[in-house]
């Protein structure tokens, strides 16, 4: 099992967590209930230890799932060591994008590095589906290196669907971002194509 | 009704001590900033909806939403959440230890200095629109460009006093868990930290395993003492982190505002993110969930008149999630490309992880206690307590869930994390725990003053936990499909479920104005007053034995 992109992974995700949240509202509501009657018998007895194992595999075996089944994860932890299809360099200064180009056109399955660096504010630097949801998103710290080398903040990405994606900032940087009226001036539509992928529309 | 409103039912003001006076005085006021954070809160989510919102423009102006969005942290967690923990903690750790309180002028202090400093804090935002957020991302709060001066000074010294407050209360609680007077007139100062460190019940474990007697069958300290004596480690360390941070904007600014200022680059914006973060996460993942756990543990004694369940485990528990909260801030970087990957692992993900294990003990504590002790009647403190561990136990595995490179990769700063966990946690987990106990604390308080509608109780219960499941979840399903937590929507991107979000916020806040009516007409617009009136006994303590209250609620 891997989950090829956000939607996947997310929608599977969505699916689950309700699941559990219904599960979990269920058992206090019927705990609550069974609270006030005087002949309630436990339905199920859960050994103490039992169930601190069962947290523990939850809480570890979560990441254990997420590394083995997207495939992002490894990809992030090694990106040094990664030759990217493309590298492209992008500076943000004064909520405002410099060096983007007007058009990124990837090949399907091709892995991209987007190196962003900020002269001035805490930025984000986020691709985005028409219909809104996100495909990934990193933090754009700001900073010089010891030789006055705007610092590196790099993500790679293998892009495995068609598509065309908007850029905007995804942390807050001050109200500068917005127009007046509140339209985001770093919104970039169309910055990323994704073509070639067989079996898919444009 | 007129009769009512302006009497209550049977409250006397005048029959109430120093103690039950300054509780109130801080209940009172955190229960109006509550209104206030639910007014804002429906500000920003009815602007979320779209252009079709019948709210003046003026909301949909960056300036002004984005300074409502400031405010709305600081006045919801400082300005009432906790001044309504610590006044519950001032008033239950003289009650548990049947000690007085050490200093009514320090605990008034505490609520005045919170008060004023949230006022102020939100004074900035309104008059000056100063609006970094709460996370106060360098160098943004010393963006000059963007934010007025004063407007900056103005905030960070709301948000002082407010720490200046916090420092108060912790100072008031140690000194009389420390006082030797009372049941700890004989006890040495060794003996009481052993306690409040939990080191005692660890002890107890160790010696079972061994086979030897315990290391104490009576510990110097009751266990919510215990969780207060805990989580207020993490709440100190906390307003140290934020007042240092505070101090360093301040600076800044008024460097900035005498012509001469500073470079900002001279601070490097991911170690003040760490610095920020560790001090920050001390409040979501400290001394919430300490101070949480402890006032499960202890409403499950006081509703079910018996001992808690494995009480030894609770007490050891507490203390690995002390450490476990000093260590799980690199969840909050997990986005951050520069921050080294095996911080990201350690303690972004696998100590993170520990608070599945912490938590779910102390559930499974509280659930074990009340079952073993059924049949119990189902009260409004039951009820609230229920709903409390509902709302934890939706709140912490949708945490743990983004607690992790993979889905944070796709999930940070989205709606998910502050409406599918903040929220619930807060709004849900929190509040109803808090609820909990001020229906339990409420005889005591006030002399045993008749509430006035049990069925607006209920009516409030209901509206508030649907109300409050609801907003957190359409928010986080809004999340889920992209659409950001610190980002201003104004064409109405994600309307349908904000229109549904809007809807379960409404609810909340119907429930606000209906619990305070109940508890307007209980104690009367002059009861109210009397409160902030000088009390005639000038006691400092309460002494009510837990028992007595556990009595009431045997079915």
């Amino acid at each position: 099992m891997t989950f090829s992109n956000s939607v996947e992974l997310l929608s599977f995700h969505g699916v689950a967590y309700t699941i559990y949240a219904a599960l979990i509202i269920s058992v206090v509501a019927w705990f609550g209930y069974n609270l006030t009657r005087e002949n309630a018998k436990s339905v199920v007895r859960i050994p103490f230890y039992g169930y601190i194992a069962f947290l523990v595999a939850g809480g570890v075996g979560h990441h254990i799932f997420t590394y083995n089944t997207i495939p992002w994860v490894s990809q992030d932890i090694t990106r040094d060591n990664i030759k990217p299809d493309a590298t492209y360099n992008i500076e943000i200064k004064d909520h405002k994008w410099i060096n983007l180009p007007k058009k990124i056109t990837v090949q399907c399955g091709q892995t991209i590095k987007f190196d962003v660096h900020s002269h001035d504010l805490v930025y984000g630097f986020g691709l985005f589906r028409k219909d809104g949801s996100m495909v990934m998103q990193m933090q754009v710290n700001p900073g010089t290196d010891a030789t006055g080398i705007l610092k590196s903040n790099d993500i790679l990405w293998t892009f495995n669907h068609n598509g065309v994606f908007d850029l905007t900032s995804t942390e807050y940087s001050g109200p500068a971002q917005y127009s007046e009226d509140g339209k985001d001036l770093m919104f970039v539509p169309d910055v990323v194509e994704v073509v070639g992928c067989k079996g898919e529309r444009s | 009704m007129i009769k009512t409103l302006m009497n209550g039912t049977n409250f006397d003001h005048e029959s109430l001590n120093a103690l039950q006076k300054v509780t109130l005085r801080a209940v009172v006021m955190s229960f109006l900033f509550f209104g206030l954070v639910a007014i804002e809160g429906m500000i920003m989510k009815m602007v979320q909806t779209g252009p079709s919102n019948p709210l003046p423009k003026m909301f949909s102006h960056p300036e002004h939403y984005f300074s409502i969005m400031t405010v709305h942290p600081i006045v919801g967690i400082f300005g009432s959440t906790y001044q309504l923990v610590f006044a519950a903690f001032m008033f239950l750790v003289p009650f548990l230890t049947k000690k007085p309180l050490y200093s009514i002028k320090l605990a008034n202090a505490v609520w005045l200095l919170i008060t004023i400093g949230t006022a102020l804090a939100w004074i900035a935002a309104f008059v000056w629109q100063y609006a970094p957020l709460y996370t106060l991302y360098w160098p943004l709060p010393a963006d000059t460009t963007q934010f007025s001066v004063i407007g900056g000074i103005v905030f960070i010294i709301g948000v002082a006093l407010i720490m200046l407050g916090t420092l108060g209360f912790i100072y008031n609680i140690y000194a009389t868990i420390f006082q030797r007077v009372g049941v700890h007139k004989d006890k040495t100062t060794k003996e009481l930290l052993i306690s409040g460190f939990g080191i005692d019940g660890m002890l107890n474990l160790i010696h079972k395993l061994q086979g030897k007697p315990p290391y104490t069958k009576e510990p110097a300290l009751a266990l919510p003492v215990v969780a207060i004596f805990r989580g207020t480690v993490d709440t100190f360390l906390d307003a140290i982190v934020i007042l240092s941070a505070g101090v360093l904007v301040l600076v800044y600014l008024l460097f900035d505002a005498s012509g001469h200022a500073l470079d900002v680059t001279a601070i490097d914006s991911l170690l003040y993110k760490n610095y920020f973060w560790w001090g920050l996460d001390l409040v979501a993942d400290g001394l919430v969930l300490i101070y949480v756990a402890g006032s499960w543990y202890l409403l499950a004694t006081l509703i079910t008149g018996q001992k808690l369940f494995m009480e030894n485990v609770a007490r050891a528990a507490l203390m690995l999630e002390l450490l476990v909260s000093w260590m799980v801030w690199s969840h909050h970087l997990l986005a951050d490309q520069d921050q080294p990957e095996m911080m990201k692992l350690i303690s972004g993900e696998m100590v993170t992880a520990f608070e599945l294990l912490t938590q779910g003990l102390a559930l499974f504590i509280t659930l074990t206690t009340l079952w073993k002790a059924r049949p119990l009647k189902m009260t409004m403190e039951l009820k609230y307590l229920l709903g409390g561990l509902v709302g934890f136990g939706l709140a912490v595995p949708a945490a743990i869930i983004q607690a992790d490179m993979g889905m944070n990769r796709v999930l940070h700063n989205t709606q998910w994390i502050i409406m599918a966990h903040v929220h619930i946690a807060l709004i849900v987990g929190l509040y109803m725990t808090l609820y909990s106990a001020l229906y339990v604390l409420w005889p005591i308080v006030t002399n045993n003053t008749k509430m006035y509608s049990s069925k607006l109780s209920n009516l409030h219960f209901w509206l508030y936990l649907i109300g409050g499941i609801g907003m957190g979840a359409f928010g986080g399903m809004a999340g889920l499909h992209g659409m950001l937590r610190r980002h201003l929507y104004v064409n109405g991107e994600f309307n349908t479920l904000m229109v549904l979000a809007a809807i379960c916020g409404t609810m909340v806040l119907v429930a606000w104005g209906i619990f305070l009516f109940n508890i307007v007409m209980s104690v009367g617009i002059k009861g109210l007053i009397g409160i902030f009136l000088p009390a005639k006994d000038p006691s400092a303590s309460y002494g009510i034995e837990p028992e007595v209250i556990a009595e009431n609620h045997k079915a």
